[in-house]
């Protein structure tokens, strides 16, 4: 697997507030990454760095091999998709299709064309004019057309209704599958692309938390019912992630593969042990006392 | 989409099962052809290589079979192969699960077999 992004120690702080802190990882090719994170994790701001928007405080970092910043040869590799991305006040639909070759060497008109009529996006319109979920759907048919071996979305389904949602899932994994390439998809919204995730990078208050296959995640924690004193006396010497008291009942999340002998030993005191999805298991990682807002949706 | 995967669990094993159900069922004869990686990514709406590794697993099984170039086939004889490996499974599956229950709930060993009975008749 050839590596093309390659990041040691990557610091952003502004004053005292520590917004990226020490963050090293890799991205290989072909791969689809989830960079996955509550609000104001620092996914933006490590996107940004990536993509040479931002200039880090300290840190190592080669994008293809190289240093980004000022570096053509580079970013023309590159097609990152922000949440908020602004266009010239003039701009259509159709100017925002009609530049976009200027700036992706693989860009493929087909593609859009076929895009376009999908999300029934109305060409003459101005962009400024555009709902928000008209303007993320711009947004997708840019980052799919545009065949970058480096394509990042930055929550790329805002105000996006259901179909149009599914639409960009399907046309995605189809048009990955026919052409390869490094995909990062930024997203708090974790249990609707899991499924779609090879490699999974969970940042949490400008640390990274979690490097990992998603496959290798999904079923790696479970949950533990019982009475609490009982679940206690299992829990003994095993990494708890997230713990919630109900009565006198437990509920507690645990990291690690349970063995058979340790199911048996649960049963027999009586404990229901359950499995946990992707999206949950993050979520108790990153709340920092577990009755977070994002574990009630 | 199709039915959503179980995200408390490995995919890839869960895709295995899928494949091995449809032979089970005879919707994948022994010898045909199983559709493509990429068929299985958009089908179920999962990463490719996700599928590939639920593939490669029952490669591995000798339950499929690549033919270079063409795509991957179902063995032959593998039907027997699936159904004593879920025999195997079906006691802790499924009997474990229902007895504990029974238990809770005060049925008899006696009344649950008589409800057994009851079931495959009715089948």
């Amino acid at each position: 697997m050839t590596t093309i992004v390659e990041v040691k120690g990557l610091s952003k702080h502004y004053g005292k507030v520590k917004a990226v802190d020490n963050v090293s990882f890799k991205l290989e090719e072909g791969k689809i990454y989830g960079l996955l994170g509550r609000n104001g994790a620092g996914k933006t701001t490590i996107m940004h760095m990536l993509t040479a928007q931002l200039f880090r405080t300290s840190g190592e970092m080669k994008v293809f091999g190289e240093e980004p910043y000022e570096n053509e040869k580079v970013l023309k590799q590159i097609c990152f998709i922000k949440e908020s991305q602004k266009y010239p006040e003039t701009f259509r639909v159709k100017d925002v299709l009609n530049v976009s070759p200027l700036f992706f060497p693989n860009w493929d008109k087909e593609l859009a064309q076929s895009l376009v009529e999908d999300f029934r996006l109305p060409l003459k319109r101005r962009m400024k004019k555009l709902s928000r979920g008209m303007l993320s759907a711009v947004g997708i048919v840019v980052g799919l057309a545009s065949r970058a071996p480096l394509t990042i979305f930055d929550e790329p389904y805002l105000g996006l209704d259901a179909v149009a949602r599914n639409l960009f899932y399907d046309r995605l994994l189809a048009d990955y599958g026919e052409h390869p390439r490094t995909i990062i998809l930024s997203t708090h919204l974790i249990d609707e692309v899991s499924q779609l995730l090879e490699h999974v990078l969970v940042i949490d208050a400008g640390k990274l938390l979690l490097d990992e296959e998603a496959e290798t995640l999904r079923g790696s924690a479970s949950n533990v019912v019982g009475s609490a004193a009982k679940v206690d006396a299992f829990l003994a010497g095993k990494k708890v992630i997230h713990r919630s008291p109900f009565g006198g009942l437990m509920s507690a999340t645990v990291l690690g593969q349970l063995s058979k002998q340790e199911r048996l030993l649960a049963a027999e005191q009586g404990l229901e042990i359950g499995p946990v999805s992707l999206q949950q298991m993050i979520v108790h990682m990153t709340g920092s006392n577990g009755n977070n807002e994002e574990a009630a949706q | 989409m199709s039915f959503p995967m179980d995200d408390s669990r490995p995919i890839f094993v869960q895709i295995a099962e899928r494949v091995e159900n449809d032979i089970l069922e005879g919707i994948l004869p022994e010898e045909s052809q199983v559709p493509s990686i990429n068929q299985f990514a958009a089908f179920y709406q999962i990463n490719p290589a996700t599928a590939l590794k639920g593939i490669n697993l029952l490669v591995d099984q000798g339950i499929l079979y690549k033919k270079r170039g063409i795509g991957m086939f179902v063995a032959t004889g593998v039907r027997e192969i699936i159904v004593s490996k879920r025999k195997e499974q079906f006691y802790e599956q499924y009997v474990v699960s229902m007895v504990k229950e029974a238990h809770k709930l005060g049925i008899t060993a006696e009344q649950l077999t008589d409800m057994i009975k009851r079931g495959a008749k009715e089948q």
